[in-house]
């Protein structure tokens, strides 16, 4: 009380207070920390996200981490449409990797019907899959690289993207909102001339990979920016639930398509690439190992891919080929029953998960034995990731935002749903 | 009268030189780019032009060429959407600052051109010609003061701005442009020591030399280390490269200039390519010989020879805007602290023991 009286006490010498009394030294430093508003338009924020970032100077000490602006209602969407219907919204989740979700939630669809789908629809599935991730992995390092500065390597790995989009383009019609999957199969066939385009791909694609690993990965300025930053240890990791290579990348050896094989990925031979430190670089190296693994997968699939059918003969499940439809009256009643009603699962709940491009991608439904889902619940890997963001920023540069960002890969469409 | 007369053609020349070297570096810079990126660049912008008349179409062929090439695009499309677009002042901002702001951080680019020789002196219709606007002795501090001067335009761009961005970017642009001129005087003092004068074109002059009859003197091979420190520091002036920290877009949208639109961001813009310009015309003239062509020996005084000196010069200017531009889609762009780091403790002690290393040698030699 004495204290706030003596400053009040005017001396009558212009104003100006005597009081000598020490002051801590942040007093005369103007030492406040400014709040930086960052996003929700903002270019690192690729896909709408709000950073608010309390910084004292360049460093930031807090951080308010706000999702959520691409919220299009996915789950309750699904609640209105049939179980194949879903497909194109599944398609809007992680539109990088488009065909990972279609196939999540086909798998998690037929694990409730309990279904196994034929051994060519199991293997096209895989080859598809590794494709898109590659897709997404160079997508993910390509655009963290241009925020780092180095437009360049964002382009080069474009142009490979590009490449394995006229892979899938050629399968499924379209490039980003493929809609391919089918509960029970997959929609088409490869092409005839399919592994030859493959091949000659998958050549460009590790060219322009080299190219990039001249560029970025032994790069001092490059290294010093991604080292020791947004440092996650494995058991941070764990409890942060991180799934995918953001958990790889702190060492921690958890890949599903390994742990809970499912689509034959127990045939293939392949390694899950691990990090040491957590940091930022780790993540950006199990990301780059994990597509050569991707590539050396779709090689052996397509090596020992057998003939078959693409989707199961249930008609109950599959639309039946056209000549039973108009040839026989059971046809055309199942081919009515499909179209009206759908695919019927039996009454239950199911959890399943794929090794979506970012990590662990579960679905969770809930059945009532009608055509259409009860409740379905999407395990988004970048909304949980992003959970772990402010953790991870706390304490660092500024600068470090963008990196950290970019290897957490957030796709807005999959965390907001 | 006549004297007057030739200073006027002067500084329409370099003036001229300076934002036609900007706007080159500019239109080098895009298709540059588009060349290393496997993109194919500015194209449009008058490609398609056609005439009714086949007499003028036939005629308008190379301007199709060169909106082909994307000149038309760069030269003339640009600056006038920049003249044309709303300029945009944020509130609470002062109008004057505001407008000040890219003046002050241009004119110190242009001015330092003035005491830049860019040919030899000759004599034209018996008068003795200086290429060169304002032949003051000491050239090389003005070059240093005036990129002084222009971290003040950079310093009210960010305040003016009233933005949070536009802070952190002007702040990040003064530190490191000071820190990075430290450095670069250290390797002027170098320079003056070897060649003893701090007047640029007798430093040019001084290379024209033969080192021990074989090497030419030109500041590369008697300062190397100092060539080194002075391309780094002067791309890190320049604020471009991997040292584009004030403007990273990727987290602080545009730096200092975030609240800037219309022929005030161009000016910045212009700011940045002119002195692109300014290194490469400095690297060039201090350590490149200039407009010494090696071991050829060109007439003094005579005018051809003035005009080949001049292309030549001109030449290695271009060489060291592509260099820069090339390093520039390289590399990726350091963080704030390692750029301090860098200026600091690694530029700063280096450039001083190669002043104290040249300075030994000339006592000992």
């Amino acid at each position: 009380m004495t204290s706030t009286k003596l400053l009040e006490v005017d001396f009558g010498v212009g104003g100006i207070t005597t009081d000598m009394r020490p002051r801590p030294l942040g007093d005369d430093l103007h030492s406040d920390t400014m709040v930086v508003n960052l996003g929700p338009a903002h270019p690192a924020t690729h896909g709408t996200i709000r950073i608010v970032a309390e910084m004292s100077g360049e460093k930031i000490v807090d951080a308010d981490v706000d999702v959520g602006y691409l919220h299009r209602g996915f789950e309750k969407m699904t609640e209105t449409v049939d179980y194949n219907q879903v497909m194109p919204y599944t398609d809007r989740l992680n539109y990088v990797s488009p065909i990972i979700n279609n196939f999540g939630w086909c798998h998690t669809i037929e694990k409730l019907l309990q279904i196994e789908v034929p051994k060519r629809a199991q293997y096209i599935r895989v080859i598809l899959s590794e494709i898109s991730r590659v897709s997404d992995h160079l997508t993910c390092l390509g655009a963290s690289a241009m925020e780092l500065g180095a437009f360049t390597v964002m382009l080069y790995m474009m142009e490979a993207r590009e490449d394995l989009w006229d892979l899938i383009e050629d399968v499924t019609g379209a490039r980003l909102t493929v809609s391919y999957g089918r509960v029970g199969g997959v929609k088409d066939d490869l092409t005839p001339d399919f592994a030859p385009k493959m091949h000659a791909a998958f050549k460009k694609v590790r060219d322009h990979l080299v190219n990039c690993d001249r560029l970025l990965t032994r790069n001092r300025i490059f290294i010093d920016r991604m080292c020791d930053v947004a440092v996650m240890t494995a058991d941070e990791a764990v409890s942060y639930s991180l799934t995918g290579p953001m958990l790889r990348g702190s060492g921690v050896n958890y890949d599903i398509r390994k742990a809970f094989p499912y689509s034959s990925y127990e045939e293939f031979d392949f390694e899950v690439p691990l990090g040491s430190k957590g940091d930022n670089y780790d993540r950006f190296l199990v990301r780059f190992a994990e597509m050569e693994q991707s590539l050396r997968i779709c090689e052996q699939a397509m090596a020992r891919i057998p003939d078959g059918a693409i989707a199961v003969s249930d008609p109950h499940i599959v639309l039946a080929p056209k000549d039973e439809v108009y040839n026989s009256i059971d046809g055309m009643i199942n081919h009515f029953e499909l179209v009206m009603y759908g695919v019927k699962p039996p009454k239950g709940s199911v959890y399943h998960a794929v090794e979506g491009a970012n990590g662990e991608l579960g679905f969770y439904v809930v059945s009532d034995g009608s055509g259409k889902p009860y409740r379905a619940h999407v395990r988004a890997p970048s909304f949980i990731h992003m959970g772990s963001m402010r953790k991870m920023l706390l304490g660092a540069n500024i600068s470090d935002l963008v990196p950290t960002f970019g290897m957490i890969n957030m796709i807005g469409g999959e965390c907001d749903r | 009268m006549v004297e007057l007369f030739v200073l006027i053609v002067k500084v329409i020349f370099v003036m001229n030189l300076a934002l036609g070297l900007g706007s080159l570096c500019t239109w080098l810079e895009r298709k540059g780019s588009a060349l290393i990126q496997d993109r194919v660049g500015a194209n449009r912008a008058g490609a398609f032009i056609v005439s009714a008349n086949p007499v003028i179409n036939v005629l308008l062929a190379p301007v199709r060429m060169m909106g082909w090439l994307g000149v038309i695009g760069t030269f003339m499309c640009d600056p006038m959407k920049g003249i044309w677009k709303e300029d945009f002042i944020p509130e609470g901002a002062s109008k004057f600052l505001h407008g000040l702001a890219p003046i002050v951080a241009v004119l110190p680019i242009m001015l330092a051109f003035a005491v830049l020789p860019l040919a030899p002196d000759f004599y034209a219709w018996g008068y003795y010609i200086h290429p060169r606007v304002a032949p003051i002795d000491a050239g090389l501090l003005f070059v240093l003061a005036m990129g002084s001067v222009a971290v003040y335009g950079i310093a009210i761009a960010g305040w003016t701005g009233n933005n949070t961005f536009s802070l952190l970017g002007s702040l990040r642009a003064v530190a490191q442009m000071i820190s990075y001129e430290l450095p670069m005087g250290m390797v002027f003092v170098a320079l003056i020591v070897v060649y003893g004068t701090l007047d640029v074109y007798n430093i040019v002059e001084g290379q024209q030399e033969l080192l021990w009859g074989v090497i030419p003197k030109w500041g590369i091979v008697m300062q190397p280390v100092g060539f080194v420190i002075l391309l780094l520091a002067g791309m890190a002036e320049t604020k471009r490269g991997p040292f584009d920290l004030p403007e990273a877009e990727s987290e602080l949208t545009a730096g200092y200039f975030t609240e800037y639109s219309g022929m005030k961001f161009l000016l910045f813009w212009l700011g940045e390519f002119a002195e692109i310009a300014l290194f490469a015309l400095l690297l060039a003239l201090l350590f490149f010989g200039g407009w010494d062509i090696p071991w050829v020996t060109l007439p003094k005084g005579v005018w051809w020879a003035a005009l080949l000196g001049h292309m030549v010069l001109m030449a290695k200017v271009v060489f060291f805007c592509v260099l820069q531009i090339v390093i520039r889609w390289t590399l990726p762009r350091f963080r704030y602290d390692q750029l301090m780091n860098l200026g600091w403790k690694m530029l700063l002690p280096i450039s001083i023991a190669n002043l104290v290393v040249t300075a030994v040698a000339k006592v000992m030699l």
